[in-house]
């Protein structure tokens, strides 16, 4: 008892955010936020695992046998499924680069001027994001619908540009206010024209805000299905193969893709979050 | 596109006032320099040629938001309101609110279960994320933003194969259910896989970072000294928690709140993988009318319904926080 009453008056004299309190009570928090991270994990580390399950047909099942290199050898064995990753990346690539260009443009405007125009055009970005994405999947649809258009992959593209945008703008916009205005005060002394002052001074400071509208864009677009299904007809991305084949019973190979792309997000957020460090480090 | 709309008006200044200052004297000099007029016509000159480019910078994107985003959501209305049948000569638009009536009425019950389960979904994530990111966001010092990382890697994975594995992992002899079948600790019938637990924690899941992320952010921008503020006048852990953590947080619950539950609502993909017949919630029901039975105006008018609900949740949300404020927790989310 007196030992409790000793570690807690020695408490008082610490910086009470830096107590350490030897209590069982105080290993609650962490080890409940390891385990959430574990839950977390657990479709990954199961999608991993079950690429190497042994099966005796050729569907999936949820009883795992140890192990088999099969879905890895024969990962491009299913055809439909090379093609629907494929179509994935030609649209997801384009529709990144889109998507960033215009909502860049958006949220420079947005995070630095006052315009007749920026409360509407603000709210409009935020239903775009707020919107549950089915009210906005039957809206594309009703649109080609209505036009006649032809459902495929222009349909998704333009679609996938399209949701993408909004994404893009507030990333550069909350980068872009965050920007000390002086240091483009301070080129245009030094007699830099504005298109100068933005291209060596702003742009180079909003880039990591580009960088990570780009990135965050092709994640979208590559692992959207709401709006995919939708408007593509007959079209098949990753994400509605794998529904698709999932009413039937899923291909391992399945899961040895999810792992390559998975592992595929991991580098280039790794790279993503490298660079970004040593560029916050270079700049202090 | 804007500019044209409103000729006559000096709104767009720059948002920082030391840049109008500098912008004023550096038109004073210019003007000085040319020999010219008064500095405030050069000024105004400025401030004109500052928001043609703005504008200009805004064009394309508004145009193409406009085009992908704001028409569509004007057609699916109109759209809801036409009548006929695929058979007999296509859709006309004839006013018929009729179908608003008609897809509520045949709807409803599913309505009802997409709200429980959301909600039901949205309550939990929170009782998860919050203490999770509250540790995060006070107790995990240099470890804060590897763990934050740790949390969103999962979620690179694409939603429909993540849902997939769910279904995987609580089918009766999955990994988890099986074993623990065959040491006779649960009932040979138990099952998870294809009842509503399954839906609501797959959609639980699924969500989980929508919730987590706006907590994360409204927590870390809590100064920590006013927690050791609390602490220095007797406070305890909990009582600084409950008198300063807590308040302080609100807007950043609220966000979660919403962030979760909006989407979640609408969510068809997890009850489809996860759930049965008794579990089809709303979204099943507008992709089955507009994808397999292609009748366009009813999900055309559940969709309404569905948006304008959400609508009015969004407005009370930018109410309260202000679309700024809002539209950066939900870029946060994203």
């Amino acid at each position: 008892m007196s030992a409790v009453t000793a570690e807690q008056s020695r408490d008082l004299d610490r910086p009470p955010s830096r107590a350490k309190r030897r209590k069982w009570t105080s290993f609650i928090l962490p080890v409940f936020t390891i385990a959430m991270i574990v839950y977390l994990a657990s479709p990954i580390f199961i999608m991993i695992l079950f690429s190497f399950n042994k099966l005796i047909g050729q569907r999936q099942i949820a009883k795992f046998t140890c192990c088999t290199l099969n879905w890895w050898t024969e990962l491009s064995a299913i055809p439909s499924l090379n093609e629907a990753i494929k179509t994935s990346i030609l649209v997801a690539v384009p529709a990144a680069i889109v998507a960033t260009a215009l909502g860049t443009l958006i949220g420079l405007v947005l995070g630095r001027y006052r315009f007749r125009g920026r409360a509407p055009v603000n709210f409009v970005i935020f239903l775009a994001i707020a919107v549950p994405e089915i009210v906005l999947a039957s809206a594309l649809l009703s649109m080609f619908v209505l036009a006649k258009s032809p459902l495929g992959y222009g349909s998704t593209l333009f679609s996938h540009i399209g949701f993408s945008i909004a994404f893009v703008a507030i990333t550069v916009r909350a980068r872009v206010q965050g920007l000390d205005r002086s240091l483009e005060n301070a080129a245009q002394d030094l007699f830099a024209t504005p298109f100068q002052a933005f291209r060596k001074v702003t742009l180079p400071l909003i880039l990591p805000g580009i960088v990570a509208g780009l990135m965050l864009s092709f994640v979208l677009s590559l692992d959207d299905f709401v709006i995919t299904q939708f408007v593509a007809g007959a079209v098949n991305t990753f994400p509605t193969w794998v529904f698709g084949a999932s009413r039937i019973g899923l291909p391992p190979q399945v899961n040895a893709w999810g792992t390559v792309l998975f592992a595929a997000g991991l580098l280039a957020a790794s790279l993503n979050l490298f660079v970004s460090f040593r560029a916050s480090r270079k700049s202090e | 596109m804007g500019r044209d709309l409103h000729p006559d008006h000096g709104e767009l200044t720059p948002v920082s006032t030391g840049e109008q200052d500098r912008e004023a004297t550096l038109a004073a000099a210019t003007a000085a320099a040319q020999g010219g007029g008064p500095p405030k016509r050069a000024d105004q000159f400025l401030a004109k040629r500052q928001r043609r480019v703005a504008y200009g910078i805004l064009t394309p994107g508004a145009i193409y938001l406009t085009i992908a985003f704001v028409v569509p959501l004007i057609l699916v209305v109109y759209t809801s309101l036409q009548s006929g049948g695929l058979l007999s000569g296509g859709y006309t638009f004839t006013w018929a609110f009729d179908n608003y009536a008609d897809a509520f009425n045949s709807s409803r019950q599913f309505f009802a279960r997409s709200l429980l389960y959301s909600g039901m979904a949205t309550l939990i994530a929170i009782l998860l994320a919050y203490p999770m990111t509250y540790w995060i966001a006070f107790y995990a010092g240099r470890w804060k933003s590897t763990l934050f990382f740790l949390i969103l890697v999962p979620f690179f994975v694409s939603f429909v194969i993540r849902t997939v594995q769910w279904n995987f992992i609580l089918a009766d002899d999955g990994v988890i259910f099986g074993p623990l079948k065959s040491i006779g600790l649960l009932p040979d019938d138990f099952q998870v896989l294809a009842t509503p637990v399954a839906v609501v924690a797959g959609i639980t899941y699924n969500f989980l970072p929508f919730t987590a992320l706006p907590l994360f952010v409204a927590l870390d921008r809590i100064d920590v000294r006013l927690v050791e503020a609390a602490k220095d006048l007797y406070a305890s852990r909990f009582q600084a928690f409950r008198k300063v953590v807590l308040p302080l947080s609100f807007p950043g619950l609220f966000a979660a709140l919403i962030l979760t539950f909006v989407p979640a609502t609408g969510d068809y993909v997890n009850s489809s993988v996860l759930g049965s017949n008794r579990t089809t919630m709303i979204g099943q029901i507008i992709q089955t009318k507009f994808l397999r039975q292609a009748d366009y105006p009813e999900a055309a008018a559940l969709s309404v319904m569905l948006m304008l609900g959400m609508l009015v949740i969004a407005i009370i949300y930018a109410r309260v926080l202000g679309t700024e404020d809002s539209t950066l927790a939900a870029g946060a989310a994203a």
